[in-house]
């Protein structure tokens, strides 16, 4: 047995060639953008004094949730600033939040096509199977000939590895909204686009946030391997800590990530958890 | 005129269902087309038409296609075959904006399990039909509050549906069909869901509610009892087909078939039954004849009793032998000696609501209808045997 290999890898390859050629202009342009929100949110978050965006984020954390949020948003971020960390947890924030917004943005219209169209579903169905299961390093390397390295590649990859729940559960949320309530909106004479914003949308509401928390969750996985290629923020100094072998360091970066994760997950949670009690 | 003609209305479910046409026109069974074409046929070459104004029953057990039924009529779901005219425009033909327009306009539906959309208060959800057609809010406000007051959910406007009991979330799915004010109602299993009690008063509201507004109701149900008691008239289903239509006396009376007979079997005839379908025609004599003619016309017609009434047929007593003896031997006139205290109840009477009076009194009871007229008399053994199921003069007399 002696077949040829079947240059897979090759013909990758060439497309990511092809693209870098014929499609250079609007990979700069995706750059700017993309490059430009991270700095532009990174700004704002370093704007105000750690001390006082902290107070912010237990005011928000204590008028979504309870008190005992705020205070671990209070211990916790000043934890991160006393560690020296609070710099580069932000730029990871602003990476996070940038990579999280664009899934949002770019992922709920598309759930909502895949609950609208099952040809749309089942061919969407396999890439987000495809997207969710390939290693997250491999989309750094395409993402790098791309963008070149720096945060904007990683924006990138987190988009793609995060995004599949965002689809996947505003798919599912519309679809669970129950055929009686879609059949008496259709016998009023809605609109396609009225049934989907008067009814669809309202009712998958929790369902699609539990996807975007999903997506926030999942893309602050990715800011570690970001720096692999460049991305700046903690996640640079879990890296360095590991190639170095330095346990203490690696801890302490860890430690800010996990606070600034269980803070995200939370916030993000209750946020749509406490709208339907009004 | 009838505001709904539906023609050949035929509804196949399955793959490339439209061969099951031919099939059925040769005659083919709902099993045999199931088994060999493997189609299942839901609606079979329906035929029937609806006045404007009156309630419409559509009745079968489950599955006989009666919810499939009452989609074809506003295209929730799409016929195979046939024609549904609505004023003489075929609804089967219509584009998807002439089915917008037509579904925001003409046609309201209530649904069984209410489907009240859980996000928005019960103004916003009677306020929905108005919405989707672009009327203004103040405008769709107001004629929303006025559905509201009018199933008496007044007060209730800025609750969440799953704040209100079975029976008034079905009001607010009533009120959501009657804001935008359609020429018809469909109404699929609306009241099976509630509670027997609540149900009961939902059909006499129901009535009341229909002869202020006088929409055409398409009312859909599996229960035999509904059916009677709020319908003008009702089609029976079996199969996908209709056994029969007719006034829910004419079903009663007169079934179509065995199935329909085994249908109307078991049903609480005291329940339906009203004193007009067993009164008989009286005896009676005008009130200016003497007391001699009375005692004669009694031992012609071998009665002990006459009723009087003038010549326009209003009750003024009843007259027995004795009374007529009476009034020859001390030579008074009729009206002086007859009973003026008889009992009388009125035609639309059910039976069940006789039965109390009729153990009450050894008189027959007179069926009195608008202006005192007398329409006829109730006597126990004919009330005794309709319950037994036979005897019942076809169609009462007089009416």
């Amino acid at each position: 047995m002696n077949l040829p290999k079947i240059p897979l890898g090759k013909g990758v390859e060439w497309i990511e060639n092809w693209l870098t050629t014929y499609f250079g202009p609007i990979f700069d342009i995706i750059h700017a953008v993309i490059g430009g929100m991270v700095s532009g949110i990174d700004a704002a978050l370093n704007f105000l004094p750690a001390i006082v965006l902290t107070l912010l984020i237990a005011a928000l954390a204590y008028w979504i949730g309870k008190w005992r949020m705020a205070l671990f948003a209070v211990v916790g971020l000043l934890l991160i600033d006393n560690l020296g960390l609070w710099g580069p947890s932000m730029q990871s924030l602003a990476l996070v939040l940038t990579a999280s917004l664009l899934a949002v943005v770019i992922g709920v219209p598309l759930g909502v096509l895949c609950a609208q169209s099952r040809t749309f579903q089942n061919i969407a169905t396999p890439i987000l199977d495809f997207m969710q299961t390939m290693p997250a390093f491999v989309y750094l390397l395409p993402a790098v000939s791309f963008f070149s390295l720096g945060v904007v590649p990683g924006v990138i990859a987190s988009i793609i590895f995060a995004i599949p729940p965002t689809i996947r559960l505003t798919n599912l949320g519309i679809r669970q909204v129950s055929p009686e309530l879609v059949e008496a909106a259709d016998a009023f004479g809605s609109t396609a686009g009225q049934k989907l914003f008067k009814l669809q949308l309202p009712i998958a509401l929790p369902t699609i946030m539990a996807g975007i928390n999903q997506t926030i969750m999942l893309s602050l996985s990715m800011v570690v391997i970001s720096s692999m290629i460049g991305a700046q923020g903690v996640g640079a100094y879990v890296y360095r800590a590991v190639s170095q072998a330095k346990t203490g360091a690696g801890f302490e970066a860890g430690i800010a990530i996990v606070i600034i994760a269980i803070l995200l997950d939370r916030l993000t949670q209750k946020l749509f958890k406490s709208k339907p009690q009004e | 005129m009838a505001i709904i003609e539906v023609k050949q209305l035929t509804k196949v479910f399955g793959h490339d269902a439209a061969r099951a046409l031919p099939l059925l026109e040769q005659g083919w069974s709902k099993e045999k087309i199931a088994r060999e074409a493997k189609l299942t046929v839901g609606v079979n070459k329906a035929e029937f038409s609806i006045e404007e104004g009156e309630i419409f029953v559509i009745m079968g057990l489950s599955g006989s296609g009666k919810s499939t039924l009452v989609r074809l009529l506003n295209r929730l779901i799409e016929p195979t075959g046939g024609q549904v005219l609505f004023k003489g425009k075929d609804v089967v033909k219509m584009n998807p904006e002439q089915l917008r327009e037509f579904r925001r306009k003409n046609i309201g539906m209530v649904f069984q399990k209410f489907a009240l959309f859980p996000h928005r208060s019960v103004l916003a959800n009677a306020e929905y039909g108005l919405e989707v057609q672009g009327v203004e809010k103040s405008k769709r406000t107001r004629l929303a509050m006025e559905a509201l007051e009018l199933v008496g959910l007044k007060g209730w406007e800025n609750h969440r549906p799953d704040q209100l009991s079975g029976g008034m979330q079905q009001r607010v799915g009533l009120a959501r069909g009657l804001a935008n004010d359609p020429d018809i109602l469909l109404m699929d299993e609306a009241f099976s869901a509630l509670d027997p009690l609540i149900r009961k008063d939902m059909q006499q509201e129901l009535l009341e509610l229909q002869s202020r507004v006088k929409k055409t109701i398409v009312f859909i149900t599996h229960d035999l009892d509904e059916a009677l008691r709020i319908g003008d008239r009702i089609a029976l289903m079996k199969d996908g087909v209709i056994v029969q239509i007719g006034s829910p006396e004419e079903i009663l009376i007169q079934p179509a078939n065995k199935y329909v007979e085994r249908f109307v079997e078991d049903v609480d005839l005291s329940k339906v039954l009203t004193a007009s379908h067993v009164m008989r025609q009286p005896e009676m004599i005008r009130p200016e004849r003497g007391p001699r003619v009375a005692l004669q016309l009694m031992r012609d017609s071998g009665v002990s009793s006459l009723y009087v009434a003038d010549n326009e047929m209003r009750l003024q007593g009843l007259l027995t032998a004795d009374n007529a003896s009476q009034a020859l031997k001390e030579n008074r006139s009729i009206l002086d000696v007859m009973l003026r205290d008889i009992p009388r109840v009125q035609p639309d009477t059910l039976l069940n609501d006789l039965f109390e009076l009729m153990s009450e009194t050894h008189l027959p009871v007179a069926v009195v209808g608008e202006g005192e007229k007398l329409k006829g008399i109730v006597i126990k053994g004919a009330v005794l045997s309709a319950l037994a199921g036979n005897a019942v003069p076809e169609g009462g007399i007089g009416s």
